[in-house]
């Protein structure tokens, strides 16, 4: 992977940097899906500070752009990039999985800037070709992005999406994949082999590119090529890596869902920041 | 009117209505030249047509949705539940040939479970009209909400002239002191006739169409269970999940009980053939339910029920 990125995109890089601090310290009390929250980091990060029409000032406006997150398990980079661009206040993240706020393993539309819930896979994809229609409809400009993880491709109903949306020629519509290159437990290619992935859809009518996830350039001149073709479903495959950040976790299948302890997550902050490995010893597979 | 034509007019009248189906064409057919856009066929695809409307809802419009009633309440079940329900968006369902009117095709057709489903979700509405009439004096407040709805279509055309709907209340047809039957739906045709076999008889037969099943008019079965030593219910649906146990679940509540028999389809599937015949061989024709609740065969003419005009 190319890790050259310009000086331009240096806030980026510092404002991931934070969110990613953000994720680790909510995997503790309960845990949370910290590899899939940590790969989808630097996508989300772009999207919110660079592309999107999404401030706290247009949450209800129906010109708004749209991010709709299908993998919903990564809901802690989603939070953590909400608490860097002033959403949500940092301090309710340490409320996650407490009774007195709506902060758990999956969003909820009562936290400012979620557009709709998620957790079930294979949803959003038809939510968003409901809202892009709608958006068509209006003869409206605003755009619809959804967030699918690689495993979540498994659900059949994400290829019954890109079916209609091919059909209603939904070219405001933009599928991002997080391929991080693991399902829930195992590598997606050990177990429901996905590849050649861009060829897939492709043929389902889309157009499609494959980039590194964890870029900003490459994000950047991605989604400022928007759109690749008119008249068709785009999809970027954002070649990412679970774990990212944390080379003690890092494409490690047992670290799904984590639960750690305090001493750890110190370690793991401090891991983050560019120190030595963390060394783990809570149970290596926490499974949800 | 009929169903299409109260749809072409609600949706004409106000552009938040989209009419939508997963290629069951039937109750819409002419409603793409006049729509145009705001009509959406998605193909077989009752779980992504679903997830649209749940879109179509959050940017203001009122999805009409359509498709048999099967595939709509059991293959896009969880879309049901988990993007129109939980959010509880103004997604109004219309499920196609549900209970008996699926004659001929085989379980797999076969809805029969569809109410005990759509209630078991929380904020959506059940209504089960008895025929075109009750379905056309319904859908304009149902359509109106801004609550979800599921409707067990039924267009078939009776003689009766149904009263004006009023919202969650029954249609009390009749008031008998021996017998009341509870019913919905296709089985209310049946009803009728097992009513006037049971006049003959010298009974006094009480009838009452739960037109909505939820909310469900808990005043007017306990009026039944004061008035009638004997409640039947009668439903094209499994026993389990529909009208009896709603009735039993009522009857709980308010700590009070009462001589019910059920007609359900009771851990089976129906015989497949055409209408008259289905019913017949399942034992759910008006003079098979009179004499059934009598103990003994009567011998007037029994009318028979037309078979439906179109095959889905």
């Amino acid at each position: 992977m190319n890790l050259h990125t310009t000086t331009t995109f240096k806030h980026l890089e510092d404002i991931a940097l934070k969110v990613r601090s953000h994720v680790v310290k909510m995997a503790t009390n309960g845990g949370c899906f910290i590899g899939a929250s940590l790969s989808a980091v630097d996508v989300l990060v772009y999207l919110y500070t660079e592309y999107l029409n999404i401030h706290s000032a247009n949450l209800n406006d129906p010109e708004r752009d749209y991010l709709l997150l299908s993998k919903g398990h990564d809901v802690p980079a989603l939070y953590g990039t909400f608490v860097e661009l002033g959403l949500l206040e940092g301090d309710r993240l340490g409320n996650h999985l407490l009774l007195d706020d709506h902060i758990y393993w999956h969003p909820n539309v009562k936290i400012k800037g979620v557009e709709f819930h998620s957790g079930s896979l294979g949803h959003l994809p038809s939510v968003a070709i409901g809202i892009a229609i709608d958006i068509k409809l209006r003869n409206g400009k605003n755009k619809v992005v959804c967030v699918l993880g690689d495993g979540e491709l498994n659900e059949g109903t994400c290829w019954e999406a890109a079916l209609v949306a091919n059909a209603y020629k939904l070219d405001n519509l933009i599928f991002v994949i997080d391929r991080n290159q693991f399902q829930a437990n195992m590598a997606t290619e050990d177990l429901i082999p996905l590849e050649p992935l861009k060829d897939k859809f492709e043929s389902f009518g889309a157009v499609v590119r494959r980039i590194d996830g964890h870029d900003f350039a490459q994000i950047d001149e991605a989604f400022s090529a928007l759109p690749f073709e008119e008249g068709k479903l785009q999809v970027i495959i954002a070649d990412t890596i679970r774990g990212k950040g944390l080379p003690s976790i890092e494409r490690r299948a047992d670290r799904w869902f984590c639960n750690f302890t305090t001493d750890e997550i110190e370690q793991l902050l401090q891991e983050l920041y560019g120190e030595p490995q963390a060394f783990l010893t809570s149970n290596t597979l926490v499974v949800r | 009117m009929t169903y299409e034509q109260l749809l072409t007019q609600t949706a004409t009248a106000d552009d938040k209505y989209i009419v939508m189906t997963a290629e069951n064409r039937a109750l819409v057919r002419n409603i793409p030249s006049v729509l145009g856009n705001r009509f959406v066929d998605t193909g077989i695809t009752e779980q992504t047509m679903v997830g649209a409307a749940a879109g179509l809802a959050l940017r203001g419009r009122v999805p009409v949705v359509h498709a048999l009633t099967s595939f709509l309440t059991m293959r896009a079940f969880e879309f049901i539940r988990t993007d129109v329900g939980i959010p509880s968006l103004p997604v109004k369902l219309s499920g196609f040939i549900p209970g008996f009117l699926s004659d001929g095709n085989g379980p797999t057709h076969q809805a029969l479970e569809d109410i005990s489903l759509m209630r078991g979700i929380p904020n959506m509405e059940v209504y089960a009209p008895a025929d075109e009439d009750d379905l056309v004096k319904m859908l304009p407040y149902i359509w109106s909400t801004p609550r979800p709805a599921y409707v067990r279509i039924n267009t078939r055309t009776t003689d009766y002239i149904h009263s004006d709907y009023e919202p969650g209340k029954a249609e009390i047809v009749a008031t008998g002191t021996d017998i009341t039957f509870l019913t919905y739906g296709l089985m209310f045709e049946q009803c009728l006739q097992a009513m006037k076999h049971l006049k003959q008889e010298g009974k006094s037969v009480g009838l009452i169409n739960f037109r909505s099943l939820k909310p469900f008019d808990e005043s007017a079965l306990l009026q039944a269970v004061a008035d009638s030593k004997l409640l039947i219910t009668v439903e094209d649906h499994f026993l389990t999940g529909g009208l009896y146990t709603i009735v039993a679940e009522t009857l709980l509540k308010h700590k009070t009980t009462a001589d019910v028999i059920p007609f359900a389809l009771a851990e089976k599937w129906f015989k497949p053939a055409l209408l008259p015949d289905v019913l017949k061989y399942e034992g759910f024709t008006g003079k098979q339910i009179a004499e059934e609740i009598l103990g003994y065969k009567i011998h007037t003419e029994e009318t028979v029920m037309q078979a439906p005009a179109f095959a889905e």
